[in-house]
């Protein structure tokens, strides 16, 4: 459930940033989430519309940019992509992987009015 | 869209394409000019566009500034002048939500602002794009370098002590703080409900503190430097942070610790660390406790720490029982050589 709490930090970085520099409403919120973030979508999407309720960005669309996962490979020495966290390395199968991306929870940027 | 003063778009691209040719304009000069034009703006053509930068760094203090830059529409506004009511270097202050008038100045009569909220203008129409470029939870990491600044200034070697409930955190705390005898530390305790925890540290004679955070699901940042504010901490002293019981949330929220301690129980399962991968790939060290109990539960020890070492290829794993002691050394010398590295 820590989905609310990370929404309700996407609603506090958007209310201060619109106190910052006035602006009242925001109509669109990009995201970019990593795939290994341990973020799931369905409740991001839920939490968002409940937590922006009463806030600047109440009835904002929210778009989320997919980071693909990066991972180095102990055996081969590789960097390579995976979607999940336990995934083999694709190139030689090995499973000991360090995950060194698509960790990612950012707001990248807001379409205001 | 007309990239330099936002207006135009789908719906008005005649009237868009008038606004270019009656303001002198090819679509291909309709282009910022250089910087230059800001000491000497021409008549009537200067938009001065003001882009907030807000974002935050990585000591975690955030801050906006403004990004200025104007433009000069080439071949000016000279025809239009007799028209133009605002006259000369208007500034289009983007900051403040104004409906771009531009159209309606230079005689068109496009309302651009009207159409923003309704269907007309697809996609990112001429609504002002602010980066942001934060991350999510800055609010948070901001409080947490803070924490770590404060604990580095005092030598203070923090560890953050994650697990689902009733792995045994607060009985190896216990056993660990008897072991220490009397060496400086302090304990905060992270719970929904009750100071059972704090109150089972107290009884060893070591300062703790209870968070109990009500329906929240972890510790955060800020609830720390609250407790660290109350809590006293001598120079070098060991803090150790019990968080909420819980294996999911407490993975995302640094609390400005040296390191995550994982603990698992023997009695878990095998796959707990491939249920649960985020926490064990936070973690810098994984305790795996109780095994006094592996004879009973079937279980096979040397499973638990290839899974573990499969989420995580870098942590270190500990076999304890807080129980027996069995162990127990091990752990406590992790803690010495993390003291000894936080104090030089």
């Amino acid at each position: 459930m820590h989905e609310m709490s990370i929404v309700e930090g996407i609603r506090s970085v958007i209310e201060e940033a619109g106190r910052a520099q006035g602006f009242a409403r925001v109509t669109k919120v990009r995201l970019e989430i990593g795939r290994m973030a341990g973020v799931e979508r369905a409740a991001l999407d839920f939490a968002f519309d409940v937590v922006m309720n009463g806030s600047i960005a109440e009835g904002a669309a929210l778009e989320i940019i997919d980071i693909p996962g990066k991972a180095l490979c102990f055996d081969c020495e590789k960097t390579v992509e995976i979607d999940h966290r336990l995934d083999g390395c694709p190139l030689c199968g090995g499973a000991r992987l360090l995950v060194q991306g698509g960790e990612e929870m950012r707001i990248k940027d807001l379409e205001v009015l | 869209m007309c990239t330099v003063c936002g207006c135009g778009g789908h719906s008005v691209e005649e009237a868009f394409k008038d606004h270019l040719k009656k303001t002198g304009q090819e679509a291909e000069s309709h282009k910022p000019a250089p910087f230059a034009v800001l000491a000497e703006p021409p008549k009537g053509a200067v938009h001065s566009h003001n882009h907030t930068h807000w974002h935050t760094h990585a000591d975690g203090t955030s801050h906006s500034h403004p990004h200025n830059h104007s433009h000069s529409h080439t071949s000016g506004h000279a025809a239009a002048e007799a028209e133009h009511p605002h006259g000369e270097g208007h500034d289009h202050d983007h900051a403040h939500g104004h409906d771009h008038a531009h159209g309606a100045s230079c005689g068109h009569d496009i309302h651009l602002g009207h159409g923003l909220a309704g269907t007309e203008v697809p996609g990112m129409s001429q609504a002002r794009l602010v980066e942001i470029e934060t991350d999510i939870l800055s609010k948070n990491n901001i409080f947490a370098a803070r924490n770590r600044k404060f604990l580095a200034q005092k030598g203070i070697f923090a560890t953050n002590l994650v697990s689902s409930p009733g792995s045994g955190k607060t009985t190896l705390l216990v056993k660990t703080i008897e072991m220490l005898g009397g060496a400086p530390l302090g304990v905060i305790e992270g719970d929904q409900q009750t100071t059972n925890d704090a109150d089972r540290i107290r009884a060893t004679g070591a300062p703790a503190l209870q968070v109990n955070t009500g329906k929240g699901c972890h510790l955060d940042g800020a609830m720390i430097e609250q407790a660290l504010a109350r809590l006293p901490l001598p120079d070098h002293a060991l803090l150790f942070i019990e968080n909420v019981g819980n294996l999911v949330c407490p993975a995302a929220f640094d609390l400005g610790e040296d390191a995550k301690v994982a603990i698992l129980s023997v009695t878990e399962g095998e796959d707990k660390p491939l249920k649960y991968p985020d926490m064990f790939a936070a973690a810098g060290l994984a305790i795996l406790n109780k095994v006094d109990l592996a004879p009973h539960c079937d279980v096979d020890l040397d499973l638990y720490e290839a899974n573990i070492r499969r989420v995580n290829p870098t942590i270190e794993v500990l076999r304890v029982s807080a129980r027996t002691g069995e162990g127990m050394q091990a752990w406590l010398d992790w803690l010495a050589a993390g003291r000894a590295r936080k104090a030089s």
